[in-house]
């Protein structure tokens, strides 16, 4: 029985990045592309905490995760607001429906 | 009375007739009568007028009244210094003879056409024109500086041009009065040089301004030369507008305006311009340019008076002898006879209005017929016109008892004592016999328009005699062609009122010794550069005059007899056939019949030449300053085009090029902007995980 190391933690956040990369790319919601991002953050979160147990860098990382979670709520709000939007112009929410910058 | 409200008063003379002029003008398209307003301003002027010059002449006479303003102030002026242009009036007593002349025949003539113009479709529009006429002349009168002179100058030919020309209907006349424009703007081209060439010297218009320079030794470019020069040059402008040789030839076609304007403008008033222009400029006048002005004026005199001789249009012969007695004016002049030459210009404009009124009547009683050998007998027809036309005809040929012998005879007594003191004789025995000439010619046409008996039943049947408004002007110029208004010795008129206290010789001011050897001064008059009005002839001239008076009243008398006598024997008692005289001297006859050829000497002449010279200009234009245009126009045209072909493919094609290569690469790279965010995401962590192959050493 092998005791959980840095590594396990850094793989687990790597898969949670992974996972959040495929849905941002391939997910037709725009909700479900920001539940990605979501999921990018967390992963980004783990190596923070994960860094600050196994480094020696204090509280750092923890503080640091903590505004990334602050961060991410407020993010998740003008995110929302911006697909509430989105749905009002385009009637859509399907990322690829949208495709106003390539004018 | 101190005399200042005379300028004042002249302020009104000048201006009512220009207010006359518009009012008659302008209203005349809706009021029928509105020449009437012309008439009152007439006869307003005319009162003003004999106000103020008799008041100047009687309780003024030694005074001269002067008022001016600067008009144009230039301050100092880089190279010529203070420049400023004055503009004024001034009277003194030529001023105010003269302006009594011109109001006095203008209003004469203003009464006169009331009946003679009657039933003109253009009535008004002749009082009017009669109007600025005036305004223009009193304003020459009136000037105390030579720019005004000559602005009014131009007036009155441009008025004279819309009178001349008032039938203008009828092609000679407008042809008539063009020329008599253009013949005039010869000689104002001299004067306008003159008076240019003394703005350049003295900075100043004024006369008074210019003789205190000349005086006190100032002269034009430092040579008395160019003061012969100056004084020449103003002079033209007396040659055109007095009709002198050699552009005496306007006046006769101007006898194609109405009689009236003739009697007015081309016999009293604005050929007499020229004149009074002379004497104004007497006192700068050079011994050399006054011997000009008499050489100008001898031949004027001789060459019309040869010319009227054979003319069978009456008026043509009262042109010609216009020009004749301005000659004598101008030759008076020239011999230092100022107050003659001026005392003649006066007495010849009562006669000579005169002479042209009686012809307007005749013509008016033989329906416009002109020709004198078409009328004959006229004296029991037309009385009052028969008498006055005699005296006048007695006037100008100068028969004692009359205005005309007092001035003529002087003007002859001038020029022997002038051939006296100087030797040269040319101009008394030229004015000799021109005397004889225009003794011959007057009663010449007295006798056969009125005496013996009528060479056309039908128009003589139907003559009869003027109307009041016509007769009475003839009647009171006839009047004023007796002495008694001039002096009360009818044989001399040295010692009348004219003479001794009104005319007087202006003080010369040219360096003595371009002067005339009589007309240098005493040695006190010398001391005083003041100009005033005083006699510079020295005690020899006014010796010789008094010797040449007798002689020259004794041959004046006896050339005037002869020349009536011979008028007589050819004409009424037919003593000497007059047919087969002309054929003997065959071609002098047709000499002076054409007048000297002078107007098909000036077509060959001058109108050819410069039809020529036109011509070759216009060719010059047409082929080679258009040819160099047009030249220089298509070599342009060529190069354009072939920088236009250059532009076309070289410049924009290498533009086009640019932009063809520009959109090919852009067709390739549109493919990767599809704007759907998830595409973009896809390409950034493609390259990030490029780079980090790249750059990440694994």
């Amino acid at each position: 029985m092998t005791t959980i190391g840095l590594q396990h933690y850094l793989v687990v956040s790597s898969i949670l990045f992974s996972l959040g990369l495929f849905g941002i790319v391939t997910r037709k919601n725009a909700v479900m592309v920001l539940m990605g991002i979501e999921l990018i953050l967390n992963s980004a979160n783990i190596n923070f905490i994960a860094f600050a147990r196994f480094g020696n860098f204090g509280f750092d990382g923890q503080l640091i995760a903590l505004f990334v979670i602050i961060l991410a709520a407020a993010e998740a709000a003008v995110a929302l607001a911006i697909v509430l939007n989105i749905y009002k112009n385009f009637s859509t929410v399907n990322v690829d429906e949208i495709d106003k910058l390539k004018e | 009375m101190d005399g200042s409200n005379l300028i004042t008063l002249s302020l009104f003379i000048l201006f009512a007739p220009l207010v006359g002029f518009w009012f008659t003008l302008v209203l005349g398209k809706k009021m029928q009568k509105s020449y009437l307003i012309e008439i009152a301003v007439s006869t307003l002027v005319l009162l003003t007028t004999i106000y103020v010059s008799f008041t100047k002449l009687f309780f003024f006479p030694d005074i001269k009244f002067v008022s001016e303003f600067t008009w144009i102030n230039l301050g100092n002026v880089p190279l010529l210094g203070k420049v400023t242009v004055e503009l004024g009036m001034m009277i003194d007593n030529i001023t105010a003879l003269m302006l009594f002349v011109v109001a006095l025949i203008s209003s004469l003539v203003h009464y006169y056409s009331i009946e003679y113009m009657k039933g003109d479709k253009r009535y008004n529009r002749y009082f009017a024109f009669l109007g600025i006429f005036t305004f223009s002349m009193m304003g020459i009168v009136l000037t105390h500086n030579i720019l005004m002179m000559y602005i009014f100058w131009e007036l009155v030919g441009l008025s004279s041009y819309l009178l001349i020309g008032f039938w203008f209907e009828k092609d000679s006349a407008s042809d008539a009065s063009k020329k008599a424009f253009l013949v005039n703007r010869i000689g104002d081209l001299g004067m306008f040089s003159g008076i240019l060439l003394i703005f350049v010297n003295y900075h100043t218009f004024t006369f008074d301004k210019i003789f205190l320079a000349i005086s006190s030794g100032v002269l034009p470019f430092n040579s008395e030369f160019w003061l012969t020069i100056v004084g020449v040059l103003l002079f033209c402008g007396a040659i055109g507008k007095s009709a002198q040789f050699p552009l005496h030839v306007w006046l006769p076609d101007a006898m194609e305006g109405p009689t009236p304007v003739s009697a007015l403008i081309h016999a009293a008033t604005m050929v007499a311009a020229g004149v009074y222009l002379v004497a104004r400029i007497f006192p700068m006048m050079t011994g050399d340019a006054l011997f000009f002005v008499a050489v100008i004026g001898v031949l004027s005199a001789f060459i019309p008076a040869t010319i009227a001789l054979t003319q069978t249009d009456i008026k043509k012969v009262l042109a010609y002898s216009t020009i004749s007695q301005l000659g004598y004016m101008i030759m008076a002049l020239g011999v230092g006879s100022f107050a003659f030459g001026f005392f003649h210009l006066v007495t010849h404009a009562f006669f000579k209005a005169g002479l042209f009124l009686g012809a307007g009547s005749v013509i008016h009683a033989m329906h416009h017929e002109q020709d004198i050998m078409k009328m004959g007998g006229l004296r029991k027809k037309l009385p009052v016109t028969y008498y006055t036309f005699l005296i006048f005809c007695l006037a100008i040929s100068g028969i004692p008892l009359t205005s005309g012998f007092l001035t003529k005879d002087g003007i002859l007594a001038g020029s022997y004592a002038f051939g006296l003191l100087t030797g040269n004789t040319v101009f008394a025995i030229t004015g000799f016999f021109v005397a004889l000439l225009t003794a011959f010619y007057m009663f010449r046409i007295l006798i056969l328009t009125f005496h013996g008996t009528t060479r056309n039943q039908h128009a003589y049947d139907h003559a009869h005699e003027s109307p009041f408004l016509m007769v009475a002007p003839l009647a009171l110029l006839a009047a004023l062609s007796i002495f008694i208004f001039y002096t009360a010795n009818p044989l001399n008129a040295d010692s009348g009122w004219v003479l001794s206290k009104w005319i007087k010789t202006p003080a010369s001011v040219v360096p003595e010794h371009a002067r005339y050897s009589f007309m240098v001064p005493e040695k006190m008059q010398e001391e005083t550069t003041k100009v005033t009005e005083h006699i510079t002839h020295s005690e020899i001239y006014t010796e010789a005059l008094h010797h040449a008076h007798i002689p020259a009243v004794l041959l004046s008398l006896v050339v005037a007899g002869l020349g009536i006598l011979l008028a007589f024997a050819f004409y009424q008692w037919k003593k000497i056939d007059v047919d087969s005289l002309t054929e003997k001297v065959k071609p002098l006859y047709t000499f002076s019949l054409n007048k000297w050829y002078f107007d098909e000497f000036y077509h060959k002449t001058f109108v050819a030449g410069l039809l020529g010279i036109s011509n070759l200009l216009a060719w010059f234009d047409t082929y080679i300053v258009d040819g160099i245009v047009n030249g220089a126009a298509s070599v342009t045209r060529m190069f354009s085009r072939f920088s236009g072909l250059f532009d076309s493919y070289v410049v924009d094609g290498a533009v086009n090029v640019t932009a063809t290569f520009s959109g090919l690469i852009g067709l390739a790279f549109r493919k990767l902007q599809t704007g759907k965010v998830q595409a973009y995401v896809v390409l950034v962590v493609f390259s990030l995980v490029l780079l980090l192959l790249f750059f990440v050493k694994i």
